[in-house]
């Protein structure tokens, strides 16, 4: 499905420059009052899609738990409060760590092992390859139930439980499959004629794979690099049950612990959460980017 | 045996000389994939340890009466055996038929079949719809692009308790409606606008990816096929039904297929919007969890064997979604 999303901001890029359906129903007449109903709905889409997260930001802002239910108190009481104290008092640094170490454990582990499947099974056509394809995309059906419950009983049984090692495996179990059907789509378009001329020069297939292949492949491991830490990072349930301690929290569970039966600190919880959202998207907002460029040139230009 | 391509050594299957015997095949096979099967080795190690064991594992304990009071556990110095039993299929006979089976698995299967669909629904329609309004030649479409992807950009688990603040009692949302002299619905305590409300947040968080991958599809629609169409006159609206929408098809078809199964998944949006505090709002998914984790004793039998109904519900969605689509050869996956 990232493979869609990818070209499709390629293809958006691509459509800026030469915007050729547009213009072929432009002729059909747009008549002024069509250009502003789009606009008007596309500010309301907009509008929709930004106002939860703005809120949450205005709400970081204000002094007082229950702020949220009078919100107009914030505007003359409005501190940075909040932030400091989420940031000298809790365990905030200790989530970041094992969220860093949790989403990036899966990402490099993931992304190596579905790289050379996905490369397998772009290229070559073993016996068994149908039915290889037909697990993977099985293992995307996988409610988290079905698995949750046998992979408690096995870490425990292992002593993982409450480890990063524990969760990263956990996690390659579902990245793995899907990024490895991702990048096959990547890897089908890179010309087989690179391979060839890998082969005639004489290197040998993980040659090909490793020096010719991985190299031209970087936007489509970014991709999947992105989306395994993606996962990773928002994942909630196995976090929620994996982890004890609450030093090793991830954020996804971190944020959780703000909101007991007794009390609910709402102000520090939107401060915590915008703290975790900026960075998040703004990786988010520069990775698409890239993946737009690199897109755009792929294949044999590289 | 059709002409398969080995890509990476260029040679074909089908052009090769007389068939020779089953041994020197192997052989052959062998020689010819060996880095084949040495590149997938890691990812079958991997999915055989991480997920067909524990799928296995989880399936024999949907056989037994496992929980939290008689599985295998260490307390302190002293590691207790597992003392639970083989019972046969009865968990699965009590989930389907057994005294409250409506209340505990059929209200919230029906609950789930209706999430999926309405989400998916949604998320479809208006999808497309923002993707045809982004498509057009418009000032500001990339800065609108970029807006309307904010709610995928934003990792769910901070953005729903953005969503929890607004929906709470006195929240924004009610203080808004109760402004405008409307009804102020407890969003978060009554059944019916818990699901509303689970259902509304879904489509927030899920609607940019369908419009992002549809807004991909459109723009891979030649161009000329518009043109043509224009020139025999077809309406706008003959051009969106027999131009438009059959070449989404594809794109169309898989993420229809990817939504259903994502949002017949969905964890954490209802987990993190009500907690436990809604019993009647989980979908099978959360509930299974609840039973397995969000109680005492936890019924990790029981809540395995909602796992298996589960996977088996999609399972069966999907072979039938896909021979439907595959119903004039089209194969889209």
């Amino acid at each position: 499905m990232s493979t869609t999303t990818i070209t499709t901001s390629a293809a958006a890029d691509q459509a800026g420059q030469a915007p050729a359906p547009a213009k072929a129903r432009g002729r059909g007449g747009r008549g002024l009052a069509g250009t502003l109903t789009s606009h008007g709905l596309l500010v309301l889409a907009s509008l929709i899609a930004l106002f939860p997260i703005v809120w949450l930001v205005f709400l970081s802002l204000g002094p007082d738990k229950d702020d949220y239910l009078h919100p107009g108190r914030i505007w003359s009481t409005m501190t940075l409060d909040n932030y400091s104290f989420v940031l000298q008092e809790t365990n905030f640094f200790d989530w970041l760590k094992s969220t860093l170490i949790v989403s990036l454990g899966t990402t490099v582990i993931g992304v190596m092992i579905a790289a050379t499947t996905g490369y397998a099974v772009s290229r070559m056509r073993f016996p068994g390859y149908k039915k290889f394809m037909w697990v993977l995309l099985c293992t995307q059906m996988f409610p988290i139930a079905v698995l949750i419950v046998p992979m408690y009983q096995i870490l425990s049984e292992l002593q993982l439980i409450d480890t990063y090692l524990g969760l990263i495996l956990v996690y390659c179990s579902t990245a793995v499959p899907y990024c490895a059907w991702l990048l096959k789509g990547y890897f089908d378009t890179i010309p087989f004629e690179i391979d060839e001329a890998g082969r005639v020069d004489g290197l040998s297939p993980f040659g090909t794979f490793f020096r010719l292949i991985l190299p031209l492949a970087r936007p489509g491991l970014a991709v999947a690099a992105f989306y395994s830490f993606i996962t990773a990072f928002g994942e909630v349930a196995f976090a929620t049950t994996f982890l004890l301690d609450d030093e090793k929290y991830t954020f996804a569970v971190g944020l959780q612990s703000f909101v007991s039966e007794h009390d609910a600190q709402r102000n520090l919880m939107a401060a915590t959460a915008v703290l975790i959202a900026i960075p998040v998207s703004a990786f988010f907002y520069l990775v698409q980017k890239n993946l737009v460029t690199g897109l755009t040139a792929g294949g044999t230009k590289g | 045996m059709t002409v398969a391509i080995d890509r990476a050594t260029g040679k074909r299957s089908g052009d090769r000389d007389p068939r020779p015997g089953l041994g020197r095949r192997f052989k052959n096979s062998y020689q010819r994939y060996w880095y084949a099967y040495a590149m997938i080795a890691p990812v079958i190690l991997v999915l055989g340890a991480l997920v067909l064991y524990p799928l296995a594992y989880g399936f024999y304990l949907t056989l037994t009466d496992a929980d939290s009071l008689n599985s295998a556990r260490t307390i302190g110095v002293n590691e207790i055996e597992a003392t639970y039993k083989f019972i046969g299929f009865d968990n699965y006979a009590d989930i389907l038929w057994g005294e409250t089976a409506y209340d505990r698995f059929w209200s919230h299967f029906i609950w789930t079949v209706f999430w999926t669909a309405a989400c998916v629904a949604l998320h479809y329609s208006l999808g497309l719809g923002l993707a045809l309004l982004l498509n057009q030649k418009l000032r500001g479409r990339t800065f609108y692009r970029l807006i309307l992807i904010l709610p995928w950009a934003v990792p769910t688990f901070t953005t729903v308790f953005g969503w929890r603040f607004m929906l709470a009692d006195s929240g924004l949302i009610n203080s808004g409606l109760d402004f405008l002299g409307l009804p102020t619905p407890a969003w978060l305590e009554d059944t019916f606008w818990q699901r509303f409300a689970a259902i509304m947040v879904n489509t927030w968080c899920g609607v940019p990816f369908m419009m992002l991958s549809l807004l991909g599809g459109l723009q891979s629609i030649d161009s000329t096929l518009y043109e043509a169409a224009e020139m025999d006159g077809a309406s706008r609206w003959q051009q969106f039904r027999y131009v438009t929408l059959p070449g989404l098809r594809t794109v169309s078809s898989t993420v229809i297929l990817l939504g259903v199964i994502w949002t017949f998944n969905q964890f954490a949006i209802i987990f993190l919007l009500f907690g436990n505090t809604a019993p009647e709002a989980q979908i099978l998914v959360t509930w299974a969890y609840q039973l397995g984790f969000g109680q005492q004793p936890r019924e990790f039998a029981e809540s395995a064997a909602y796992g298996i109904l589960l996977l088996g519900v999609l399972i069966v969605f999907t072979s039938f979604y896909r021979r439907w689509l595959n119903r004039d050869e089209q194969a889209a996956i």
